[in-house]
């Protein structure tokens, strides 16, 4: 589990983002639910922390893909594949996240990066 | 409703396919398109693909082992419809009869007259298109790009990106005035000279040189620019030459409705080919964007399902990106009806601004120069912006 952030500096609709690698975006619903799911949408490399968030839906703020937070499934191209999403604790204030050992689904470009291990 | 004919596998016919199924319908679905490849995602053609950094297969909109239990006509044009036997007439003979009728045959790339015939010179619309210029980049030489615009500024910045010798022919003064408006338009369109690209305004094209293969684009001034290929990108028109006849309403595409229906009954529009009333503006528009090609086919769907017994729903504000010289371009809204245009965040010198544009101090469109996130959120404030009068 590693630490996220307070949930008092986490308000409902807003978002934030982990720069662990590849990164994980942690998202507020404006129904008071918590999710984490891989910041980096699968089509190209664009933070899910800066898109738009509706219900329990992210919108890439880049394109038009939507990913379900409680499941990283994708309802709209042009992504095709869906992210990971993770586990998240709240406890005594805190917000925690337990990263998936999935393999991460990142868009081409971002995976031929890590690949080559250019930063 | 036992048979739906989809006319165009593109975007919108395809987002039309998948509402279809979405919303319970079970019957017949027949997808008729006139190219022979399954649908493709077209803003890539001219970026990534057109930079040979992605391929075709990276092009697919259907994600693997999806089964829409469609009937696909593919490399068929559709040539007519028939609103008393209710069926789409095909090319080569054979028709489709259905019940209802989703028309989603796009636009096409206007091209110069008498540049037919005249190796070097291309459009960039489809995937055959794409695939010819990418080849003919890939030799590298001069590029003279005719037109201003979206896609015109998108192959300059990818051909300069390939290494070519890049001109820009715009025979307005400002580039991207139209959608932008002049101030933006100008700030936007100075990307190419940012990057070296030579960006010649306010003078239109007297037409082409060459013999089999075109040397040089020939100025209404009287110069001539010297180029081993040409790039044509003079805007589209909407594809309903075939409809002609058929008594549908036509205007500068199929007029809809703003949930998408026609003055047939039974027969809905969307994509490109399209012009939706627009509540916001209280006219009507044809908007040649990828999101509205996305997202209206679910209405327009809901609209032919329930026989015209939804009430539409206000659609979000239009969308569009661009991806030039590296610098994410986001605009949302309509520039057209702004008194002001402020810029919110950022410096224009840095090509990293947030502005934003107001009618009698509302917000009406936003651009963003790589500012995803302060975008996203302007965005989301326009679509829950009320109408005007509302």
């Amino acid at each position: 589990m590693i630490p996220a952030c307070r949930l008092v500096d986490l308000p409902r609709g807003e978002a934030i983002r982990l720069d662990i690698d590849p990164p994980v975006s942690v998202f507020h619903t404006d129904d008071g639910e918590v999710f984490a799911i891989d910041d980096t949408c699968t089509h190209q490399d664009a933070s899910l922390a800066d898109g738009w968030l509706e219900g329990c839906e992210v919108e890439c703020p880049l394109h038009a893909s939507k990913f379900d937070l409680r499941t990283g499934s994708v309802d709209a191209p042009p992504a095709k594949l869906p992210v990971r999403t993770h586990e998240v604790l709240v406890e005594d204030g805190m917000v925690y996240v337990r990263v998936s050992t999935d393999a991460p689904n990142l868009p081409p470009c971002v995976a031929a990066r890590l690949a080559g291990g250019l930063a | 409703m036992r048979t739906v004919a989809v006319v165009g596998a593109s975007l919108a016919g395809l987002s039309a396919a998948r509402s279809l199924r979405k919303q319970g319908y079970d019957g017949r679905l027949v997808i008729i398109g006139d190219e022979p490849h399954r649908p493709y995602d077209r803003p890539p053609l001219s970026k990534e693909f057109l930079a040979g950094d992605i391929g075709e297969a990276d092009l697919a909109l259907e994600a693997d082992g999806e089964d829409l239990r469609a009937e696909w006509l593919l490399g068929t044009r559709a040539t007519g419809l028939d609103r008393t036997r209710r069926a789409v007439r095909l090319a080569g003979g054979g028709e489709i009869r259905a019940d209802g009728f989703v028309i989603a045959t796009g636009a096409a790339a206007r091209r110069l007259p008498g540049s037919e015939g005249l190796a070097g010179v291309h459009v960039l619309r489809t995937l055959d298109d794409a695939r010819a210029l990418r080849d003919e980049l890939a030799r590298g030489g001069r590029l003279v790009v005719i037109g201003g615009g979206f896609i015109g500024a998108e192959v300059a910045s990818t051909a300069y990106g390939l290494g070519l010798d890049v001109t820009v022919v715009e025979a307005t003064p400002t580039p991207l005035a139209g959608p932008l408006g002049q101030t933006m338009g100008s700030i936007v369109s100075a990307l190419h000279a940012d990057h070296g690209v030579r960006l010649l305004c306010g003078v239109g094209v007297k037409g082409l040189s060459g013999e089999r293969k075109v040397d040089a684009v020939l100025l209404e001034d009287g110069r001539g620019i010297p180029a081993d290929i040409v790039v044509v990108g003079v805007g589209a028109r909407p594809c309903v030459e075939w409809l002609e006849g058929s008594g549908i309403a036509l205007d500068n595409g199929v007029k809809c409705g703003a949930d998408g229906r026609t003055s047939l009954a039974g027969v809905v529009a969307v994509g490109d080919c399209a012009s939706w009333y627009d509540p916001r503006a209280g006219l009507h528009r044809r908007v040649e964007h990828w999101t509205g090609a996305q997202e209206r086919p679910a209405a327009a769907v809901a609209t032919l399902l329930a026989g015209g017994a939804v009430e539409p729903g206000v659609p979000r504000p239009p969308y569009f990106w661009s991806d030039q010289y590296g610098v994410k371009i986001q605009f949302a809204g309509h520039a057209v009806g702004a008194d002001s245009v402020t810029v919110e965040q950022g410096a224009p010198d840095d090509r990293d601004i947030l502005a934003v544009y107001r009618r009698a101090g509302h917000p009406i469109a936003v651009l963003g120069m790589n500012q995803p996130r302060l975008f996203t959120r302007w965005r989301k404030q326009l679509a829950g912006a009320a109408l005007p009068g509302a």
